[in-house]
């Protein structure tokens, strides 16, 4: 029982426990803090994978800028579920059953992979000098890379930005 | 190394042959380590707080004229023990309808917000709580807990100001971060790494020479990040009364207060490690332990700069400072990181030496900046000025006639 499997054990219980917690919450608003937490779990498990521009930019993006977004929302809307509101599915028995399957799918895919059991053959120290953040950049924008889907999802982002401010500026900007 | 020139690492090396000498396996000795090490951080920055609220109250009374605190020991310099066993003591009021648990949560995630901080700065060359490669990134990453802290806590009040006051405070905080991380790219740029150690390594000539501009928009969005004047509109007490923490009171409003003190001094502690070279200095190479000081007395240098703007500058009106952050540093900010890039490629290309880099980096933020005030300015001039509703009165001045006869 390494350090690193408690590790591990301890980030997976807090993230399935809040994800469980997420959907059965009746508040809606505690269910997005939830998120936030599971959010953060997920960037835990980045760390653990040693990818740490991964973890970061989940949790700039993600806890950042979309939790904080939900959290907007819920708050201007103020949306309370009342009390006599099923909160579960009266569906539920057809649900697990599709999630057990499911699950067992994807296990039984799994262990059919050949790295399931066997660590990957780069070690550890090897890692540290390859320095994942400069291949990351260098794929971003090398025309052999990934350089066009990075440009088209910039173009992307701004097309949906414009699209908001076109929107949040009222009736005003549409009369003209 | 000796216990002189490196005591931090002599105490770390010794203790870890000692537990691996008891017996333990290497990763559980790593892990107590880093558990010590973290807690340690975390006292002596909760610890600090002390001295910094001490410092502003006597630097605030001499900057206005008057004495601080001069009663609680030798020129006052006690005065913080008697304030913390005031707010230690309180009685906590929780508000009617308020979230139990999200009331209670926000103080101790945004004091942890800001002790997270620490973790990724330099205090010497050898002395780094996580040495990261992605360090800047984790510094952005880390700012929107505190953002989180404020919204749980303006929510879970039950009280519509402290709401109204909450979505200012993220309002404001979230539009500042995006100039402080635009910002933050330069000395990136300069280092050709995100790790902060690595950047503080790469100061042979301080980034504030190679880009002064760069500093000043980093230091004007930190002071708005951590809702400091001029930026402190949202928990001044004419304005909103107390903003987000209105419902708080004894220990919890404590939280905040030394949250608040410890982010604004994490700030200047990070403009001094990006800017100004962090831990380096005379004679550091031989003795790392003086980086040490080195930083310390460059973070209080900045810290002073922050309270003298903060005593000195009138508060801004939320619009004004909405302008300001939208209009003013976001097209600066990201017209200097494009022109930053460019020219950094163009010199390194060139193989030009360091002081030509130092000129040309320096002409160009200079040009960039007389740019930007020559907008502002024409700007201002187009804006209709608003006309006088009165004449000016002049102060009385005594009439010719007898006072006691005609009325001024």
């Amino acid at each position: 029982m390494t350090p690193e499997m408690i590790i591990f054990i301890l980030i997976a219980l807090v993230t399935l426990g809040t994800a469980i917690l997420v959907v059965t919450t009746r508040n809606i608003l505690h269910a997005a803090l939830w998120l936030i937490a599971t959010l953060v779990g997920v960037a835990c498990f980045y760390v653990l994978l040693n990818a740490p521009f991964f973890a970061m930019a989940q949790v700039i993006i993600y806890v950042g800028a979309i939790a904080i977004l939900f959290i907007f929302a819920i708050m201007l809307v103020r949306v309370i579920t009342p009390s006599g509101v099923k909160v579960f599915n009266e569906d539920w028995l057809m649900g697990l059953i599709l999630a057990c399957v499911f699950f067992g799918g994807m296990i039984w895919m799994l262990t059919r992979w050949t790295g399931f059991d066997t660590i990957p053959s780069v070690a550890v120290s090897q890692v540290d000098k390859i320095n994942p953040v400069k291949l990351l950049g260098i794929a971003l924008v090398s025309p052999n890379g990934y350089l066009i889907p990075f440009e088209v999802a910039s173009v992307l982002l701004v097309a949906a930005m414009i699209g908001a401010i076109y929107i949040a500026w009222g009736k005003s900007l549409r009369n003209k | 190394m000796l216990f002189i020139s490196d005591p931090v690492m002599f105490i770390a090396n010794w203790l870890q042959s000692f537990l691996l000498g008891w017996g333990l396996p290497k990763e559980l000795v790593v892990a107590i380590l880093s558990f010590i090490g973290s807690s340690m951080i975390a006292v002596v920055m909760l610890c600090l707080v002390v001295a910094l609220i001490i410092m502003e109250r006597k630097l605030g009374g001499r900057f206005q004229g008057r004495f601080g605190p001069n009663r609680v020991g030798p020129y006052g310099l006690l005065q913080t023990i008697p304030d913390m066993i005031k707010i230690f003591t309180k009685e906590y009021i929780t508000p009617q309808g308020a979230d139990i648990i999200i009331y209670n949560l926000a103080p101790i995630l945004i004091t942890s917000a800001v002790l997270l901080i620490w973790a990724v700065v330099p205090y010497t060359s050898s002395v780094v709580g996580a040495d990261v490669n992605v360090g800047v990134l984790y510094l952005i990453a880390v700012g929107s807990f505190g953002t989180l802290a404020i919204l749980m806590a303006g929510w879970s009040s039950n009280n519509k100001y402290a709401l109204m006051g909450a979505f200012r405070t993220v309002a404001q905080m979230i539009s500042y971060e995006v100039p402080m991380v635009l910002v933050l790219l330069i000395p990136v740029i300069f280092t050709g790494s995100m790790g902060i150690n690595d950047i503080v390594k790469a100061q042979t000539v301080w980034f504030i020479l190679l880009s002064p501009l760069s500093a000043l928009i980093f230091f004007i969005a930190a002071q708005a990040e951590v809702a400091r004047a001029p930026f402190d509109l949202l928990e001044a007490e004419s304005e909103i009364v107390a903003g987000f923490h209105i419902e708080y009171s004894g220990l919890k409003f404590g939280f905040f207060y030394v949250a608040e003190f410890l982010h604004s001094f994490t700030m200047s502690a990070l403009v001094a490690t990006l800017f100004l070279g962090g831990w380096q200095g005379p004679w550091v190479e031989a003795f790392p332990v003086l980086g040490f000081f080195y930083f310390s007395i460059k973070a209080f240098i900045v810290y002073f700069l922050v309270l003298w703007v903060r005593f000195s500058l009138p508060r801004v009106r939320i619009d004004q400072m909405m302008d300001f952050c939208w209009k003013a540093l976001i097209p600066v900010s990201l017209t200097l990181v494009m022109v930053t890039a460019i020219v950094q490629k163009l010199l390194v290309g060139a193989g030009a030496a360091l002081p030509i880099q130092v000129a040309v980096h320096l002409m160009v933020n200079i040009a960039i900046t007389w740019i930007t005030v020559q907008i502002m300015l024409a700007k201002q001039a187009r804006k209709p000025r608003r006309k006088p509703v009165a004449d000016i009165r002049p102060v009385a001045v005594g009439s010719p006639s007898t006072p006691s006869t005609k009325s001024v």
